[in-house]
């Protein structure tokens, strides 16, 4: 009892932080099973496929970051873009089993054609940069979706900035389970 | 009915804010700071040739009536301040009664239904000034529930003989319809009259759909989905709802199609890594043509009318910019020029102007240019206006505008090309990426 309302406390704490960290991507379909609290309970308290197991897609949005944004109509890598990179790339390398799909994305400020277009000059920008890392291609897949998918929704640049992103979401495809 | 044919060519042509136009002869249109004096005209309910015929003869006039006044260029006289009334389709007109409330133009009309359930469909139309009929009377058939479409074949009669240009009533729109917040925005096809009627949906919402355009003929419908996963260029039959993928290079996005106007032919975008030029392809052999090879985004293709040139945008200058190249690809030649973004070219059904989206400053416009790129005019302004289509006369575009913050929705509007009458185009929800099909 003393163990589960600990782990809840801590699964509240990440929750709170994840309210307020950009790097947070609601519901989309890493398919973790992360964040139930029904769940077993590993070795010193980790919960498997929860946001401290750094083997979780759960520990990669949140831990890792999952994103990297960009300045309006560019494509070019940041150095704080590079530095998540380099931590989604170690982290692939470790966790083998995954695939990564990178989705690139743009704000509301474009026509909708070119901000698809936009989109995957971003994705590959983040694709490519895993590979020179050393994550095989044949791990990697990029799909754009234009301004189709805003995740914030205010039309200033506070939301504009969150939009511009690519967002690296993993799956256990490679898994044989 | 000199008088009436002069003064609306007149005013159709005229593309400058400020003209003002002043003549002899009863009829005057005064176009001054763009605004123009609409034509009065007169359309009292046709007359029912039976009883069965009663329950059109109201609809039929009504609906003639929205498409003319809603041009801009003719102003309903209303009944009640009618002095004749229309009983008869053969009887003479009482031209004084007409002068006498300043009708310029009189639509008359009648319907009967006939022993196999079809509705026949008569009407005339009258200079009243000079006390003549404006050319012959005519005659259609058609089913009860296309009659809605026989008084928009009416309403372009009467806009041809006014204007001496075609009309566009009896037209359809495919658009993209809309639903939810800006975060969790469903999209589905859906087809509809160009005044809104008539809304049919032609997919579901499972996946994202994106910017259909009309084939030439109408007959089919090309638009971007994402049921695979990743944007691909599909076709849509429009007769049995009917589509399938267009067989463009797998594993890679494909997106903005268009139909050449041969209607056999197609151009898209396909995203290459970070790269995205324009192809062709012959539907029915699936035979590819790479037409841009820059290392930029090219994508918006449009072909000319007679199918020689393709304009499209390219961000190969560091920005967005229209180009026009020949439609067997090669060097392109560089038209917009002035301050800000260009993209969405769509080259006008007459030939002489590009329709394009531009940003500058915060602002997107709708705007037309010469296809050399000189005589811009931006028609329109809001936070966000895009993706213009060109009514099948060349005379009107339609466009998607979206409200600006979290609450923001999109809808569909309409605009002379002079910027005169802009108006919204009902839909029942929300609806973006309007494509104007051919006069049917």
């Amino acid at each position: 009892m003393n163990h589960l309302s600990k782990a809840l406390l801590l699964m509240a704490a990440l929750a709170v932080s994840a309210c307020t960290n950009p790097n947070r991507f609601p519901g989309d379909g890493a398919g973790s099973g992360s964040g139930t609290g029904a769940g077993q309970y590993g070795a010193g308290g980790i919960i498997p496929g929860s946001a401290n197991d750094p083997t979780s897609s759960a520990y990669f949005q949140q831990s890792v970051g999952d994103r990297v944004l960009f300045a309006v109509d560019q494509s070019s890598l940041s150095p704080q873009a590079q530095s998540t990179l380099d931590g989604q790339a170690q982290w692939l390398m470790t966790n083998s089993d995954y695939l990564a799909v990178v989705e690139g994305h743009a704000d509301e400020q474009g026509t909708r054609e070119y901000n698809l277009a936009l989109g995957a000059r971003r994705a590959n920008a983040v694709m490519e940069y895993l590979i020179a890392r050393g994550i095989p291609t044949s791990r990697l897949r990029f799909v754009s979706y234009g301004k189709e998918r805003p995740i914030e929704i205010c039309s200033e640049e506070a939301c504009y900035a969150k939009n511009r992103r690519a967002v690296t979401i993993i799956s256990a495809g490679g898994l044989t389970s | 009915m000199r008088y009436i044919l002069a003064s609306v060519a007149a005013a159709l042509t005229v593309l400058a804010a400020t003209v003002a136009m002043a003549q002899d002869g009863p009829l005057r249109i005064t176009i001054t700071e763009g605004v123009i004096e609409p034509i009065p005209y007169a359309v009292p309910s046709f007359v029912a040739e039976s009883a069965a015929a009663q329950t059109y003869a109201d609809q039929l006039s009504r609906v003639v009536a929205g498409d003319l006044t809603g041009t801009g260029l003719f102003r309903e006289i209303p009944r009640d301040a009618h002095i004749s009334n229309i009983t008869s389709f053969q009887s003479p007109v009482q031209f004084a009664d007409w002068k006498a409330i300043n009708a310029q133009a009189l639509i008359t009309g009648a319907v009967d239904v006939n022993g196999s359930g079809q509705l026949i469909v008569k009407f005339r139309v009258y200079d009243v000034f000079a006390g003549a009929e404006l050319g012959e009377g005519m005659q259609f058939a058609g089913t009860a529930d296309g009659v809605r479409r026989m008084a928009h074949k009416v309403a372009d009669q009467v806009y041809s003989r006014i204007t001496g240009e075609s009309g566009y009533f009896d037209s359809r729109v495919v658009f993209v319809s809309e639903t939810g917040p800006k975060d969790q925005r469903a999209k589905r096809l859906a087809i509809m009259d160009y005044d809104g009627a008539n809304l049919q949906f032609l997919t579901d919402s499972r996946a994202i759909v994106l910017a259909p355009r009309f084939s030439p003929s109408g007959d089919r419908v090309l638009y971007t989905s994402y049921d695979t996963g990743e944007p691909r260029v599909h076709v849509l039959n429009v007769g049995d709802v009917q589509s399938r993928i267009l067989p463009t290079a797998s594993g890679m996005m494909s997106f903005a199609p268009r139909f050449a106007p041969d209607g056999r032919n197609v151009v898209y975008s396909v995203t290459q890594g970070a790269n995205t030029d324009i192809f062709k392809m012959e539907i029915g052999s699936g035979a590819t043509t790479q037409l841009t090879t820059a290392p930029s985004i090219e994508t918006g293709p449009s072909y000319s009318p007679d199918g020689n040139r393709i304009v499209f945008e390219s961000d190969r200058s560091g920005t967005q910019q229209l180009y026009v190249m020949s439609a067997s690809g090669g060097e392109p030649q560089r038209i917009s020029f002035g301050a800000g973004r260009y993209g969405t070219p769509v080259w006008s059904p007459r030939g002489d102007l590009i329709a394009f989206t531009k940003q500058n400053a915060g602002r997107f416009h709708i705007g037309v240019m010469r296809v050399d790129g000189s005589e811009e005019r931006l028609l329109t302004a809001s936070f966000l206006d895009e993706g213009p289509t060109w009514a099948p006369n060349g005379r009107v575009l339609m466009f998607m505008r979206e409200t600006q913050g979290a609450q923001g929705a999109s809808s569909l509007y309409s605009v002379d090309i002079s910027g005169r009458n802009l108006k919204r185009v009902p839909t029942p929800e929300g609806a973006s990426d309007p494509s104007w099909g051919p006069l049917q």
